[in-house]
């Protein structure tokens, strides 16, 4: 029977491939844990709620940014102005907020600035996509010239120092938690009890900032729309095969400048988060993630090449590296040490993925 | 199926169509008539005009003078797009398949159904696209195992009968596949054979360019020869040999 023969046919050469995915897949998690394993035993301090907590707060804007780069990554583009639109939009919507006539209540000056802040983003991000999409200018070039107008934007409308933000609320909102607990007095929610004593706030803990959920409610919106909308599977199609996504009818210049744009509005959530955190407006304040972020997709097992990738697996990727910085400060370690083991993580795991890919070709 | 060309309507009719690039005249004055169920081997040395005829179909060039009549409509075709939606598929080479992603999904890629998530949100119906993928895949007669498998996972019979139950899937009046077992062990070329048998036993026409004779004689109908732009031979495939086909081929007597 042919059928009988063309199964096994198929079923020949893949064995391998599956295995070599697979690993592609696990390996990330298995690296996270070695790593919580291998600090937990040699750094002091290390395994605590608090610096977990603090591990994950400080994870979640790198997070946000590299959950936008997911989707460019998976569409086979690559997009490196993410870092400068976070910082160009934290400084738009500092200045916005703090331009606001005082008196108004702490969730109007936020959403002010939220929505200043992603329009500014939404202008980078459409050049973005006009370009790369319509103009088919190679995404790795087009963003970078981005990166350069969105970097001296930012830099020109802060005249290059920080724009403190001074909303009374607003710090609370950046490093807040959802519960607090003190040993004598037991739980509160959303602020600390009252009336502590400057002892006594040494003993409070919280738990849950209020960034980490910001990060999980984004993680799930960015996750169901790649993995359950056309959106989502359209993404895919044009990174695995962009003539046959063509073919198909799929308005694919639409679909890719979407994807751009849908990586300025992460990178605006970035710049927003930075700014309720640090109460501060940075022109550099993604200057040191763009390379993380990249990091986290590609560690998270996406494939460079287009058409693979997830938002779980670039949370992981994202945890990997700030794990890492975490340990380094714990050991004593001179932190940027942290941008070497970086840069050869992103490099080791292109290798992996070349490998995968000359394993499907061959 | 008996069709003798004088009974049956032709699906496909051709009328003197030219198409010149420059001072070359790559079809020069060809017509054909197609009817249903039936395969054509269309075939040709390098350069004959056997693809730019087949991009006339297909809506990639548009032809220089000449009729193309879809059933009794006479056509203009701007896009590979408008013939599909006029139910013409073409099956490249390449098959033009997302490797990345699994059967169901090429073959609803561009016209993903939907369905409500709690209300709210508008999800890919993914069992419903699994359910009717098992379908048309079974009037192909192909069982795949585990159709969530990635195409790049699959051997390239298989492959072949995604891109052939996507055509099928989508109504396809008419099937042009360019060399479709160019890249094909023997046992998978023989697979493709059956699968354009299939094509015919729905009453789809095939035209099918291939290199290979074996191909054309284990499928065609008919044959129809293209030398320097020109239709030279219009064959009823029982009628003739391999000499014979490749000394119009390259014009011996």
């Amino acid at each position: 029977m042919t059928t009988a023969q063309l199964e096994s046919a198929a079923q020949r050469s893949p064995q391998k491939r599956n295995w070599l995915e697979t690993l592609g897949a696990v390996w990330a998690w298995i690296f996270l844990l070695a790593l919580i394993v291998f600090f937990s035993i040699t750094g002091k301090g290390f395994l605590s709620l608090n610096n977990f907590q603090n591990i994950l707060a400080n994870m979640s804007i790198l997070a946000i940014l590299a959950f936008g780069q997911t989707f460019v990554i998976i569409a086979a583009g690559i997009d490196l102005s993410t870092g400068y639109v976070m910082g160009m939009v934290s400084v738009v919507s500092a200045i916005a907020m703090t331009s606001l006539p005082p008196g108004l209540p702490l969730w109007l000056i936020v959403l002010v600035g939220a929505v200043v802040g992603i329009l500014a983003a939404l202008i980078a991000g459409i050049v973005n996509g006009f370009l790369i999409a319509r103009l088919e200018v190679p995404p790795f070039i087009a963003t970078l010239g981005m990166f350069g107008i969105a970097r001296g934007v930012g830099f020109l409308l802060s005249n290059g120092m920080p724009v403190p933000i001074q909303i009374p609320g607003l710090g609370r909102l950046g490093n807040g938690y959802f519960f607090y607990y003190h040993p004598q007095i037991g739980w509160s929610f959303l602020n600390p009890p009252e009336g502590l004593e400057r002892a006594q706030m040494r003993e409070l803990v919280g738990v849950i900032p209020y960034v980490l959920v910001i990060m999980l409610v984004l993680l799930v919106v960015a996750h169901l729309i790649l993995s359950r909308s056309k959106f989502g599977l359209r993404t895919y199609a044009i990174g695995g095969n962009k003539e046959a996504t063509l073919r198909a009818g799929i308005p694919v210049v639409r679909q890719l400048a979407l994807i751009y744009m849908v990586s300025a509005v992460f990178a605006a959530l970035a710049g927003l988060v930075y700014n309720i955190r640090f109460t501060n407006g940075a022109a550099n304040a993604g200057e040191a993630l763009l390379l993380d972020s990249i990091a986290a997709v590609v560690i998270g097992g996406a494939s460079l090449f287009g058409g693979a990738g997830t938002l779980i697996g670039t949370l992981i990727g994202a945890l990997i590296i700030s794990v890492l910085a975490n340990g380094l400060v714990i050991l004593a370690i001179n932190p940027f040490w942290q941008y070497i083991a970086v840069g050869t993580v992103i490099i080791i795991a292109v290798l992996i993925d070349q490998a995968r890919e000359r394993m499907v070709r061959g | 199926m008996d069709n003798t060309p004088s009974q049956a309507a032709p699906i496909l009719r051709l009328e003197h169509v030219f198409k010149r690039f420059g001072g070359l005249t790559a079809v020069n004055d060809v017509s054909v008539d197609i009817y249903p169920g039936e395969v054509i081997g269309l075939v040709g040395d390098n350069g004959a005009g056997k693809s730019t005829l087949i991009k006339m179909i297909s809506g990639v060039y548009r032809p220089d003078d000449g009729r193309i009549f879809l059933g009794d409509e006479e056509i203009t075709l701007s896009s590979p797009m408008e013939a599909r939606n006029l139910g013409i598929e073409t099956i490249y080479q390449d098959l033009a398949l997302c490797e990345n992603l699994d059967a169901t999904v090429n073959i609803f890629l561009g016209k993903e159904p939907m369905r409500s998530l709690l209300g709210v949100f508008k999800q890919v119906d993914r069992p419903h696209m699994l359910e009717e993928s098992t379908k048309v895949l079974d009037r192909l007669d192909i069982v795949i195992p585990n159709l969530r498998r990635p195409i790049r996972q699959m051997s390239g019979g298989q492959r072949q009968a995604v891109a052939i139950a996507r055509a099928l899937y989508w109504n396809a009046r008419l099937v042009i596949m360019d060399e479709p077992t160019a890249a094909l062990g023997v046992p998978e070329q023989r697979k493709v054979h059956e699968l354009v048998k299939t094509l015919k036993a729905n009453n789809v026409p095939v035209i099918i360019i291939s290199h290979n004779l074996q191909d054309i004689f284990a499928t065609a109908d008919r044959i129809v020869v293209m030398r320097r732009g020109q239709k030279v031979g219009d064959l009823l495939a029982k009628d003739t040999s391999g000499d014979e086909l490749v000394s119009l081929m390259v014009g011996v007597e």
